[in-house]
């Protein structure tokens, strides 16, 4: 069945874009990650011109993430305080994030930038998740193993302490306001929600249980991505409405999916599968940089305003 | 000597000019609604003439479809320190969205350069003919007609048209899904050994209708409610799977 979309312009099949959604809502429902890293590619395949499928996808995570924090509000698994502080950083960090990246574009290459970050975080990040998920995995098998005992983080010396009740916490509020800024810089270069960022730099920096964890992303992404919603509106008229309503019909289901099949996993084996999965985009990417492509020349075409 | 070659010129070159289009469309309007999947367009018409026609060369039918101009930017890779990275940019300032060329036989054979040059019907002609400066950027232009040609956006039909007794002729013309809004020129050529003899100028208006032209101009209007309207809708359908789920716990 096909569908006309009036923003973007194109025809498209209604089963696939359904099918790209709920597959997205399934991964943001398990892994607390908004999937614009994943959604967005997938609608360049799928023929959608880039500045819609870019402004489109935010729209859509705005919805699955919806719907997944409510799921993990139910489960009381959403730390709000944590979120936030997180929030307040992630706001100012997304300004500055669109200061740079004008500036950056100003001097041209601001795709290849884009690019490159995506391979060096998703690789990083990646291959740290999958390195240490496997040693707990180890570490939980081997018989009259104990379990490793908390680190005394860092962030305990400094001042301005809050009690984040929900990760069972008491740290003081500065790095948490740090990741979110770091996080809503590289978002807003990166034009993703910052998800897969935002998870494993509240498990391994912050400290806070994976459980929470996913909730409080997901808290904080509804915010980052309607905001850029917005932006995209109001500055490029480039949301296609009708896109994303299939997109969240699928993601929204997918979303409740997502939620109840990561709650059956043990942490650690939901940490693997997103390192996998973050890894396999890196690859994809990083191929993609490397290897001669079988078309030189690319052409944009500039739609009248 | 010269006045006889002349007046065999003008004596040619009359009963070619006393043939004309007659022409008549399927539709001259495409309405693009939600369901749009693409539109096949008939373009059929007579030649009409004083005369009885020239015995050869035969007649033969081109006809032309032209999407409206846009923009275009066409970049190229090249490898830096090991990595494929856009380089060099060159900006089209018209090229037509779609372009498609049907004809009753192989173009170069039907119509010669000169005259090509004159009507811009061929698609590289047809792009320089819109005062795109195009000297020293012809493997842009290639890349530009490859790319769309490959995408079915440029494409050329020899053989398309049909044509009975050098009178009557019909084509079928295909409009893809993926179409554009604006005025598709159209344009009929009918050439002898390789002189176009006559040619007929007509548009296809191609716009959005009903919800698809509000949601439109909805978005391009009122940008900041239609922006609002599709978070408001988002929250909404998060809700409602949330709720629809709720009873399917563990």
């Amino acid at each position: 069945m096909q569908l006309y979309l009036p923003i973007a312009e194109v025809s498209v099949d209604i089963l696939l874009i359904l099918g790209l959604g709920g597959l997205v809502g399934v991964l943001s429902g398990m892994f607390g990650v908004g999937g614009g890293f994943l959604i967005t590619p997938l609608l360049f395949l799928a023929g959608i011109p880039p500045a819609v499928a870019v402004a489109t996808s935010t729209n859509q995570i705005v919805a699955s993430s919806f719907s997944a924090l409510l799921g993990h509000l139910r489960r009381r698994t959403v730390d709000i305080a944590m979120g936030s502080v997180l929030l307040a950083g992630g706001l100012v960090g997304s300004g500055l994030g669109i200061i740079v990246f004008n500036w950056l574009k100003a001097r041209g290459q601001v795709d290849l930038l884009v690019e490159l970050s995506y391979v060096l975080f998703l690789g990083t990040v990646g291959a740290m998740m999958f390195i240490e998920s496997v040693n707990a995995l180890l570490r939980a098998r081997r018989p009259g193993a104990r379990p490793k005992r908390r680190k005394h983080y860092w962030a305990h010396a400094l001042p301005l302490k809050m009690k984040f009740r929900v990760s069972g916490l008491y740290i003081s509020a500065i790095p948490p306001l740090i990741v979110g800024l770091s996080v809503g810089v590289l978002a807003a270069i990166m034009g993703v929600g910052g998800g897969f960022v935002m998870v494993p730099a509240m498990i391994y920096l912050l400290g806070m249980p994976t459980k929470v964890v996913i909730g409080t992303s997901l808290f904080q992404i509804i915010f980052v991505t309607a905001f850029t919603t917005m932006l995209h509106a109001v500055t490029n008229q480039t949301v296609d409405i009708a896109l994303a309503l299939l997109l969240i019909a699928g993601g929204v289901i997918g979303a409740q999916l997502g939620t109840r099949i990561g709650a059956r996993m043990k942490a650690e084996q939901l940490r693997i599968l997103l390192a996998l999965l973050v890894l396999a985009v890196c690859g994809q990417l990083a191929l993609g940089l490397v290897l001669r492509p079988s078309e030189l020349y690319v052409v944009e075409t500039v739609r009248p305003a | 000597m010269i006045l006889r070659l002349a007046l065999l010129l003008v004596a040619l070159a009359l009963p070619a000019r006393a043939e004309e289009i007659v022409l008549g469309l399927s539709q001259d309007q495409v309405a693009i609604t939600a369901t749009f999947d693409g539109s096949d367009i008939l373009i059929f018409g007579a030649v009409r003439r004083e005369a009885p026609p020239p015995e050869a060369p035969p007649l033969e039918v081109i006809v032309t479809v032209s999407g409206p101009l846009a923009p275009a930017t066409v970049r190229r890779k090249e490898r830096r320190a090991g990595i494929w990275v856009n380089t060099e940019v060159f900006e089209v300032d018209a090229a037509p969205s779609f372009y498609a060329v049907a004809t009753t036989g192989p173009l170069e054979e039907i119509l010669t350069a000169t005259e090509d040059l004159r009507h811009a019907v061929s698609i590289p002609r047809a792009i320089r003919a819109v005062g795109n400066r195009v000297s020293g950027a012809g493997d842009y232009v290639a890349a530009l007609l490859r790319i769309r040609g490959a995408e079915g956006l440029y494409r050329y039909e020899e053989g398309a048209v049909d044509l009975e007794r050098e009178t009557l002729f019909r084509t079928a013309l295909t409009l893809p899904a993926d179409l554009v809004e604006g005025n598709y020129t159209t344009r009929i050529f009918l050439t002898r050994g390789g002189a176009v003899v006559d040619r007929y100028e007509t548009v296809i208006g191609v716009q959005k209708v009903g919800i698809e032209r509000w949601l439109y101009n909805f978005a391009q209007q009122q940008a900041a409610l239609y922006g609002l309207m599709a978070l408001a809708l988002a929250v909404l359908a998060g809700w409602a799977a949330s709720l629809a789920f709720a009873g399917w716990r563990r």
